[in-house]
């Protein structure tokens, strides 16, 4: 018989496919439930379940490439006397040094600081890289406060204090071992090689009543300088928000499930949280409501990949939005070139998430020197920048479409739904009806 | 001296002016009255100043301090001396929740008790409590030491670090991967030079007992599930 006839007539479970029957021959094998990075990769409802309805006859487009379309954001605008100007509304998320290696943190800082945005730090502190690459930093205030410092916070450019992401809300971070390597070690107080768990709650306050006093801590140590962000995993994002905007927050991050991570369990990735579509819509309501949509700006990220992904998210009412996965990509993050490597390391080229192992062929999420230098921070950054180009660019022809002169100008109005899903979080029509579920009719 | 009555110029006023080098340079004596339970109090200063605080201060005070002696002549709120990287903070009286949280250097002294969580995440600092502490203290500790004159209770030390914890009174109980360890020559060295520092004469290195990390949970292993 041959191979194709074969298969021909195999049928594979719906309940038990191959990567289920593989998981739990590993589990029984390892006794250890896995760990990994990148984001969920299950299916879920998302921007590409919403479509743009172009200009026609009751709207008129613009002229591509020669009516503007402006694409600056201003973010900090409610109380730091230094908001944060950005030239497009795409920033990187934050990623830490030891999860990524210094030449890539490099890389990050230079792509972004070529197009006029912003970077951000992560766990484990700023390295002087990363801030003498970037023009524009965001310091992240994380439970764990690896590397927190005084003189750090006075170099930002903004402060984001992270209560969640969405790979994993509700848990904190871990990094395994095997990338603690001497430099991260002494950034982390802790000794080279232990596993490293970063804490799921600030160690001295708890709850938004708290909150908003150390936000006001950290206003008077940088003496009210710099945007405070607070960042959430995509969970009760209505309240979140609410909460968030009571706490003092210049600018709110909402994470969807889809965002990634550098080590966290399967299960956290796979089955916490809630997908970025719906999470838009519940901000900008809290927003709304409370009179501070634009005031207290929105920056939402997770699974953000192309033009439309950000047009999409603006047009449900965010200011900006943050790439994580993507730009790791752009760096060269699962390249084919490396196949022969990943699959001495048991994957492929676009399936590579064994993050939290050190041992990425490409040199980007990795300890190892060796590793590490086959990565050149020039190149990287030349890379991230024109990904972020063409991601503008994108956002660009499709507010034109929609006859708008700002991207910030997109509406709810200007999309409908391809599933009935998508017409309920994103609270747009599905397409072809007036039928918004949960709105009106049903 | 500089003098700040705070129920005439605002704390925005006050540590506008700490941190402004040349009202720094010209006097280092600073007075503070009424504070009232304030929050955020004498935080972010990086000068070799002398800050007396005549009253009871909110959460907060002296935050993310370097260099600074910060006297606290009532009692504190939650995170005084949070994240400090050197310099000496000293309560006279009691201190609340999470005093000395991840601080990476300095010298906090507390001549009261402290309340739970005391050292949470701490990474270098050391700190004195001349009375008891409560539960969670020196949870994931990391570096430095916390030395109790008096009773420590439940769940010292849980998820240890490389900290060393030194209690003379009893503990109630000690959390994950925190065992007694014997004191060394160097231990008691080390004890009775924070003391001095703390100029705490009541008792000696000699009554106190050592407690540290196991380190059996450094690494994930699945032979430590009891313990996840």
């Amino acid at each position: 018989m041959s191979e194709e006839n074969f298969n021909s007539w195999l049928k594979e479970s719906a309940t038990f496919p191959r990567h289920v029957i593989a998981e739990i021959q590993r589990a029984a094998k390892t006794g250890l439930y896995d760990i990994r990075g990148y984001g969920a990769k299950r299916h879920v409802p998302s921007f590409d379940d919403l479509l743009f309805l172009g200009a026609s006859m009751s709207r008129y487009p613009l002229e591509g490439y020669r009516e503007k379309c402006e694409t600056n954001v201003t973010i900090g605008t409610r109380f730091a006397k230094k908001p944060i100007e950005l030239d497009i509304p795409i920033t990187i998320a934050g990623m830490s040094f030891g999860a990524l290696s210094a030449q890539a943190k490099e890389a990050l800082g230079r792509g972004a600081s070529e197009v006029g945005t912003s970077t951000t730090t992560g766990d484990g502190g700023m390295t002087p890289e990363e801030r003498g690459h970037s023009s524009k930093l965001i310091y992240q205030l994380l439970p764990s406060r690896y590397g927190m410092n005084p003189d750090d916070l006075r170099k930002a450019d903004a402060i984001e204090v992270v209560i969640g992401q969405g790979a994993k809300p509700g848990g904190g971070g871990m990094l395994l071992g095997q990338k603690i390597s001497e430099r991260v070690a002494d950034m982390r107080d802790l000794p080279q090689g232990i596993d490293q768990r970063s804490a799921c709650r600030h160690p001295d306050w708890t709850g938004p009543d708290d909150l908003e006093i150390k936000i006001l801590e950290l206003r008077e140590i940088t003496d009210w300088q710099k945007p405070i962000y607070i960042k959430v995993g995509a969970t009760r994002t209505y309240y979140d928000t609410k909460l968030a905007v009571k706490a003092g927050a210049d600018a709110i991050v909402v994470d969807g499930m889809q965002g990634g991570t550098a080590a966290t369990q399967d299960v956290f990735i796979e089955h916490v949280g809630i997908p970025i579509l719906p999470a838009v819509r519940l901000a900008v309501e809290a927003l709304t409501e409370m009179d501070m949509h634009r005031k207290v700006q929105l920056i939402v990220s997770g699974g953000i990949r192309s033009g439309a992904d950000v047009a999409k998210a603006l047009a449900l009412g965010a200011d900006a939005v943050a790439i994580g996965v993507a730009a790791l990509i752009a760096l060269g993050d699962n390249s084919p070139e490396h196949e022969n490597e990943y699959r001495n390391l048991g994957t492929s080229a676009g399936y590579y998430d064994d993050y939290q192992d050190g041992k990425d062929p490409a040199g980007i999420t990795t300890q190892d020197d060796q590793l590490a230098k086959r990565f050149d921070p020039v190149q990287g950054g030349r890379k991230l920048a024109n990904y972020l180009r063409v991601l503008t660019l994108e956002t660009q022809t499709l507010a034109r479409a929609c006859g708008k002169n700002h991207v910030h100008n997109l509406e709810p109005e200007d999309m409908v739904a391809l599933t009935l899903e998508a017409a309920a979080m994103a609270k747009v029509p599905l397409a072809g009806t007036n039928w918004i579920p949960g709105i009106n009719g049903m | 001296m500089n003098e700040f009555n705070l129920d005439q110029t605002s704390v925005r006023e006050l540590n506008a002016a700490l941190h402004n080098p040349d009202l720094a340079v010209n006097e280092s004596s600073w007075k503070i009255t009424n504070s009232k339970g304030r929050h955020a109090v004498a935080v972010g200063i990086d000068a070799t100043l002398d800050v007396q605080i005549n009253g009871h201060v909110g959460y907060y005070c002296a935050g993310m301090n370097k260099k600074a002696l910060v006297t606290i002549n009532g009692h504190c709120g939650a995170g005084v001396a949070e994240n400090m990287m050197s310099g000496t903070v000293r309560v006279k009286g009691n201190a609340s929740q999470y005093a000395g949280a991840t601080a990476h250097g300095g010298l906090l002294v507390i001549d009261g008790d402290a309340s739970s969580r005391c050292g949470i995440s701490m990474k270098g600092i050391n700190i004195v409590v001349k009375g008891n502490v409560g539960h969670m203290s020196a949870f994931m500790a990391q570096k430095g030491c916390l030395v109790v004159c008096g009773d420590a209770g439940d769940a010292l030390g849980d998820s240890l670090y490389e900290a060393r914890l030194y209690v003379r009174g009893k503990v109630a109980s000690l959390g994950a991967d925190c065992i007694e360890k014997p004191m060394q020559e160097e231990h008691r060295a080390e004890l009775q030079a924070l003391l001095d520092e703390a100029e705490i004469t009541e008792c000696s290195a000699n009554e106190f007992r050592r407690y540290g990390s196991a380190r059996k949970l450094y690494n994930f292993t699945i032979d430590n599930v009891g313990a996840y």
